[in-house]
């Protein structure tokens, strides 16, 4: 089962949500960080780097000695990768998005493919060897995530797939994701089993909920709610929450008490889990009721 | 006419909520609301929409059936997995589909059209502290950071109009499309940064991203007493790199009980609004003084 832990809202909780179901977690699971522009589950969760593998989108070189200048590449391209200077065409590989079409259409087979870097993957172990650890990683000013999060999903596919002929197979995957309602997040989004959505009460957090709601619920996922933050003092925000999710029929499977201490804990590296007794409950807790919903939800399906 | 972008790298530090103060601040200029897929500045600012414009972007892939001969032609040439078999057809699955029109072009039979995709609506507003123009990409959709130029291409085109001398952008989390497009023309990038383990590792990586660009950046660490020890290693990076550090913010819940009033922190009696304005001030005088250009190579 794959649980994508998204929020809508960047600093609703995700990771601390990630990390503390890891911490909880009553069987092996891969624990994908999928944050590739700002990963930071590996900050919570110790992970030992056993690999690490660049990922490349490939993208044309342009043989200029070979090049009449016909034009067919800028007519096939869609993302202004190609430009004609004087009489020269010009390309900029930064703006390819990777489609393949002005090599494949090229009447001069003056385009060769050639690879722009995206970034890292990095696999391991995580936790003191209790489960398996994946993360992406964007290059500093790689504007395309969506091929990053691909390259990122395939291996994650792989060591589903690996794990499988083992004596101890992972049965889960932990996804923490990107926060927003756009193409990173979809990505995410569409390839998980289970959609855990991390809301903070408050008016930013509850309208950006609403918004990855309505970007998630076309995919006709089992979509579930965590309530990060419930009872800061003065805000109608939680009854708000509560009544949109019951309007909609999203359950809402934990409520994770606003708390100074946890903001401090979290501003130490600690894992909310292993804060106290009682944060381990809350986990313990978010991990019976999401473990119940989603054999509910497949089941069903 | 300069152009500030405030900017976290992670999500959640307080761009927003320091944002909509500083456009309170701003005596005559113009507010830009950058994070185009999940905006939350006009339910602080709440803007009365002037002009409403629709965002049309990109194209979409559609095969027409009763001209498909089904050669798979399309299915192979797909980098993107967009075309599969669907009973005895071929078909397009939206969400995947990158709009690059490979499909439409080898095509043998013009079965495949592409139609222009209409991703949201952006608006050209007027709020209690000055013109403002925002957005709202539809929920799912994609082009954010063409979205992000439209934005930034409107600001300018009021700000000359209306002889305006500031433009103030919220940008989004993260380092890739819509926040590489945001950081374009702009003259200071304002980074807010919590100390926490999460807050520094990514406020690493957007200054990262604004030296690759040669953008200067200005620093208010949010949160400061959270962690003092990453608050101080965060003031020596910035003193290694060459960063000013316009402000120190206490953690401290009445940023929060002001965006639940749908406030700016300086509207209210926060002992906060007064290091607000301090540090508002800062940033104006680096601003002023151009804050000294980064070549640091990666």
């Amino acid at each position: 089962m794959r649980i994508a832990i998204a929020s809508g809202k960047g600093g609703a909780g995700k990771t601390t949500v990630s990390a503390s179901l890891a911490q909880v977690w009553n069987t092996p699971a891969i624990l994908v960080d999928a944050d590739v522009e700002a990963p930071n589950l590996h900050l919570f969760c110790a992970p030992a780097i056993t690999s690490s593998t660049s990922t490349f989108l490939e993208v044309p070189i342009l043989d200029a000695t070979a090049c009449t200048q016909c034009g067919t590449c800028r007519e096939v391209c869609r993302f202004m990768a190609f430009a004609k200077l004087g009489k020269t065409i010009s390309l900029f590989p930064e703006m390819c998005h990777g489609c393949g079409g002005c090599i494949a259409l090229c009447p001069e087979k003056a385009l060769a493919p050639g690879q722009r870097l995206l970034g890292t993957l990095e696999c391991g172990t995580a936790m003191g060897g209790k489960h398996a650890f994946l993360m992406g990683r964007s290059r500093i000013g790689e504007a395309m995530t969506p091929p990053q999060l691909r390259a990122l999903q395939k291996k994650l596919e792989l060591l589903l797939a690996q794990s499988k002929t083992t004596a101890q197979p992972y049965t889960d995957a932990l996804i923490d994701a990107p926060p927003g309602v756009s193409c990173p997040a979809m990505t995410v989004a569409q390839e998980a089993d289970i959609i855990l959505l991390v809301v903070e009460p408050t008016p930013f957090g509850i309208h950006d909920f609403t918004l990855a709601h309505r970007a998630f619920l076309p995919l006709q996922k089992p979509i579930a709610v965590v309530m990060n933050r419930a009872g800061i003092p003065g805000n109608a925000g939680d009854m708000e929450l509560a009544a949109y999710c019951q309007q909609q029929g999203l359950p809402i499977l934990g409520l994770l008490p606003f708390s100074q201490e946890i903001a401090g804990h979290y501003a130490q590296g600690g894992i909310a889990a292993t804060c106290s007794s009682t944060w381990e409950k809350h986990f313990t807790h978010l991990r019976d009721t999401l473990q119940a919903f989603a054999a509910k939800e497949l089941a069903n399906a | 006419m300069p152009e500030i972008v405030v900017l976290s790298g992670k999500g959640g530090t307080g761009k927003t909520s320091l944002t909509a103060a500083f456009a309170h601040l701003m005596h005559n200029g113009i507010v830009c609301d950058l994070d185009v897929d999940a905006p939350d500045l006009h339910i602080l600012l709440a803007p009365q929409v002037q002009q409403e414009h629709a965002f049309i972007s990109g194209v979409e892939a559609r095969i027409a059936r009763e001209h498909c001969t089904y050669c798979g032609r399309c299915e192979v040439m797909c980098r993107f997995e967009a075309i599969h078999q669907q009973g005895n057809n071929l078909a397009v699955n939206p969400l995947r589909c990158e709009g690059c029109g490979v499909c439409h072009v080898v095509c043998p039979s013009n079965a495949i059209s592409l139609t222009q995709k209409h991703c949201g609506q952006w608006y050209e507003s007027s709020s209690r502290f000055g013109p403002m123009v925002h957005a709202q990409l539809f929920p799912g959709e994609e082009n954010s950071g063409r979205l992000v130029s439209v934005l930034k291409q409107q600001a300018r085109e009021t700000a000359k109009k209306n002889a305006l001398d500031l433009i103030l952008c919220d940008g989004s989390p993260g380092i890739g499309c819509p926040v590489i497009s945001s950081l374009s023309g702009a003259h200071l990038a304002v980074l807010v940064v919590e100390p926490t383990p999460s807050g520094q590792h990514d406020f690493l990586r957007v200054a990262d991203l604004c030296d690759h660009f040669h953008i200067p950046a200005s620093i208010i660490i949010n949160k400061a007493d959270l962690n003092l020890a990453i608050a101080a290693a965060i003031e020596n990076l910035c003193t290694e790199r060459g960063y000013a550090v316009a402000g120190k913010l206490p953690f401290n819940m009445d940023i929060t009980t002001a965006m639940i009033a749908k406030q700016a922190i300086t509207e209210t009696a926060s002992p906060l609004g007064a290091m607000v304005v301090d540090a508002w001030e800062n940033i104006l005088i680096q601003l002023k003084n151009g804050a000294r250009k980064r070549t640091l190579p990666l």
